[in-house]
């Protein structure tokens, strides 16, 4: 099994220590992983800000990428979900529709493909799950509070089983941060209101780190966290998957 | 004035905005414990969205149909092809019958059509008797919400607004005191009425009948003591056979409040000796959304609201922020088909969560809708220069490795070493209230070639 890790654009340059976490959790698991140089980003911007056309070529540039693998691993639920949802833009070869269908999440890569839950990890302190949208309504990595379906969580699933962690119940268990991409920008108020609410549920509900599978979601979060100088601490997934406190 | 903006404006309180927030959630609440009741619910909303996408496809057949079928019942049916043409039928028939005030019940459809202007600018005045849209029409304003028109206004503000157009002495908002009143004022209203105007949430081609929801029993009372009925539906409302509304009734009150059902499920099948009933069928702009492959199942929408309760838009930037009839999720995929220009902002008010697709009751992708909308905006609105710009330089950077590599380090080296004031000024939209990321001196990719190497 060949996995190609994709390391979302903003994660490259803004959180290295995200895809470093998630590619050492990997080696760790026994994967053979392989990261394609000169790869750049799902084109999900572009797509979510009404310029789908425009990319295009980034979506294509994605499939030359990543076309040779077995698996395309992704530590965002996000861009995952574009890949899956939005490539249909693209002209469907065989390598279109291979990628599409072999692009995992990384907890769910973990969970569905790996058949793991116990990691080995530790991690003694008090996390709140911030489920992303994406993630949770979009590839479905749990049940969402709008349906009524069996409950499940596979973020929960994994991160249930670290060592010392105590996972703490939101009073609002899925309601969205507010990043929503160029959305933090060109909707800012409600976007920084939503991101406040948001912390101030993981704040009442007594966490001290909140995680996610979405850091662009973390990373409006933390700019709040850290302007406002509250209590919180903002970490990947894969980070506390790949720790050993 | 853009969603942003108005949202922005409304943000400025934000107090009331965290009251109307919560005033929704808890709504939203209700539904979700009031659907955890039923067994099957998702198959329910498999069954409604099935029924509904038989509708649209056949739509022709049931509406000629329902036509006839209404017609053997002895109700006048007369076909709208917009708001002016719908306006006008119900203006000539109160004409004919004389009528100086007529008593109507909440319907979406002519607030769409904007049919209470335009009576009063012919002599006739309309009351509202949905208590929510009483408030809102003595405040003079649009309603906020299409299930809870008032939701925008507390009770103290309730209080004020009654003490000046009903007389009440100050109660500090009491609901119950509030209540009994406008119930007295609606009481003396309905006596005088000479006709009422319903809405229609489900007409029923088999039997020519229609369905009318309410909770207060507003729309009973205007049509049982006027002499004559009017009803007004988009082409849109029609179930195939009564026994669908076993689907539909169960989804609709559980979605909409968390009730089981609706209080008065009031059905219409003719009129009363010596009464008049008239159902307007009403197009206006629905026949070209039919039209839009994308956009086609907005139309299965049974107005329940659950997607206004549930967005986390919607409750921070209240129903008025939207500037359409029909505001929140469902409103933006159904108003930028009837003027792009005008609500070219709305479906770019959202974060794509898709809370709104997994809360509807009739399954309506709305969020893969806003996302199309946004595609064909892009193409036929002016854009904002710097955005547009912008966007399109970043797919030539993001469709080249080279050049991605470049600007990415530039970024970074910006982000690292220009002073903290410059970074969160002004002109930096995301850092009015939020930092930004503590930058590392290499990237990602820089690590993994030298840990390769």
């Amino acid at each position: 099994m060949k996995v190609g890790l994709f390391i979302p654009c903003y994660v490259n340059q803004l959180y290295p220590k995200v895809g470093i976490a998630t590619l050492e959790l990997l080696e760790k698991l026994g994967v053979e992983v392989d990261y394609p140089i000169g790869q750049t980003c799902c084109g999900q911007p572009l797509g979510n800000s009404g310029y789908e056309d425009e990319s295009k070529g980034t979506c294509q540039l994605f499939i030359e990428n990543f076309k040779k693998y077995d698996y395309i691993v992704c530590p965002s639920g996000s861009c995952v979900y574009h890949v899956k949802k939005h490539f249909d833009i693209l002209e469907q070869t065989e390598d279109v529709i291979n990628v599409r269908n072999n692009i995992y999440e990384l907890s769910q890569f973990i969970f569905q493909v790996l058949k793991k839950a116990n990691l080995g990890a530790s991690f003694p302190y008090k996390v709140g799950i911030h489920k992303s949208c994406h993630g949770l309504r979009g590839l479905r990595l749990g049940s969402c509070s709008e349906r009524m379906d069996v409950p499940y969580s596979i973020e929960e699933n994994l991160l249930k089983e670290v060592k010392g962690i105590q996972l703490k119940t939101l009073n609002r268990v899925d309601e969205c941060c507010g990043f929503g991409g160029t959305f933090s920008v060109f909707e800012e108020a409600i976007s920084v209101k939503m991101g406040k609410d948001r912390i101030q549920d993981h704040l009442n509900s007594d966490v001290e780190v909140i995680t996610g599978t979405d850091q662009s979601c973390l990373m409006h979060l933390e700019g709040l966290i850290n302007r406002n100088n509250q209590p919180l601490k903002v970490m990947h997934i894969a980070e506390i998957l790949n720790s050993t406190l | 004035m853009p969603h942003a903006k108005e949202a922005e404006l409304f943000n400025n309180d934000e107090a009331k905005v965290n009251w109307h927030d919560q005033a929704l959630w808890f709504v939203r609440n209700k539904r979700d414990k009031a659907a955890h009741t039923v067994k099957g619910w998702e198959e329910l909303r498999n069954l409604a969205s099935a029924i509904k996408a038989n509708v649209l496809s056949n739509l022709d057949d049931y509406l000629i149909q329902f036509e006839e079928n209404a017609q053997k019942n002895g109700i006048h049916i007369h076909w709208a092809a917009d708001a002016e043409a719908h306006n006008k039928i119900i203006h000539d028939i109160l004409l004919k019958n004389n009528v100086k005030m007529v008593v109507k019940s909440k319907s979406m459809l002519t607030e769409e059509c904007h049919l209470n202007p335009y009576l009063e600018a012919h002599g006739i005045e309309v009351i509202d008797t949905d208590l929510g849209e009483r408030i809102v029409q003595l405040a003079k304003e649009p309603p906020s919400h299409i299930v809870l028109p008032a939701i925008h206004k507390t009770k103290e503000e309730v209080d004020v607004l009654f003490q000046k157009h009903l007389g009440t002495i100050p109660s500090n908002g009491d609901p119950q005191y509030l209540t009994n009143e406008a119930r007295k004022h609606l009481r003396d209203k309905f006596l005088k009425a000479d006709a009422a105007i319903t809405g229609v949430n489900f007409a029923i081609a088999e039997t020519g009948g229609f369905v009318v929801c309410t909770n207060e029993g507003n729309a009973d009372m205007g049509v049982h003591l006027a002499k004559v009925h009017i009803a007004s539906m988009g082409i849109e409302k029609i179930i195939p056979q009564e026994k669908h509304l076993g689907v539909f009734l169960r989804l609709l009150a559980r979605s909409a409040t968390g009730q089981p059902i609706t209080t008065y499920s009031s059905h219409f099948n003719k009129p009363t000796e010596g009464k008049e009933m008239h159902i307007i069928i009403v197009d206006n702009g629905r026949t070209e959304q039919l039209g839009r492959e994308h956009f086609r199942s907005s139309l299965n929408c049974i107005r329940c609201g659950a997607c206004m309760n549930t967005c986390p838009i919607y409750r921070r930037s209240g129903g008025h922020s939207y500037k359409a009839t029909i505001p929140g999720p469902i409103g933006s995929i159904l108003s930028p088909g009837m003027d792009l220009k005008k609500h070219g902002s709305l479906p770019f008010a959202s974060t794509l969560c898709g809370s709104c697709s997994d809360v509807c009751p009739v399954k309506i992708n709305i969020h893969e809708q806003l996302y199309q909308w946004r595609q064909i905006i892009t193409k036929d609105v002016k854009q904002p220069i710097v955005k547009k710009t912008v966007l399109k330089i970043a797919g030539r950077v993001l469709a080249n490795s080279k050049l991605y590599g470049f600007f990415g380090k530039s970024a970074r080296f910006m982000l690292k070493h220009l002073p903290k004031s410059v970074i969160n000024s002004q002109t930096n939209t995301w850092g009015k209230a939020r930092d930004l990321p503590k930058v590392e001196n290499e990237n990602f990719e820089d690590w993994y070639k030298k840990r390769k190497s």
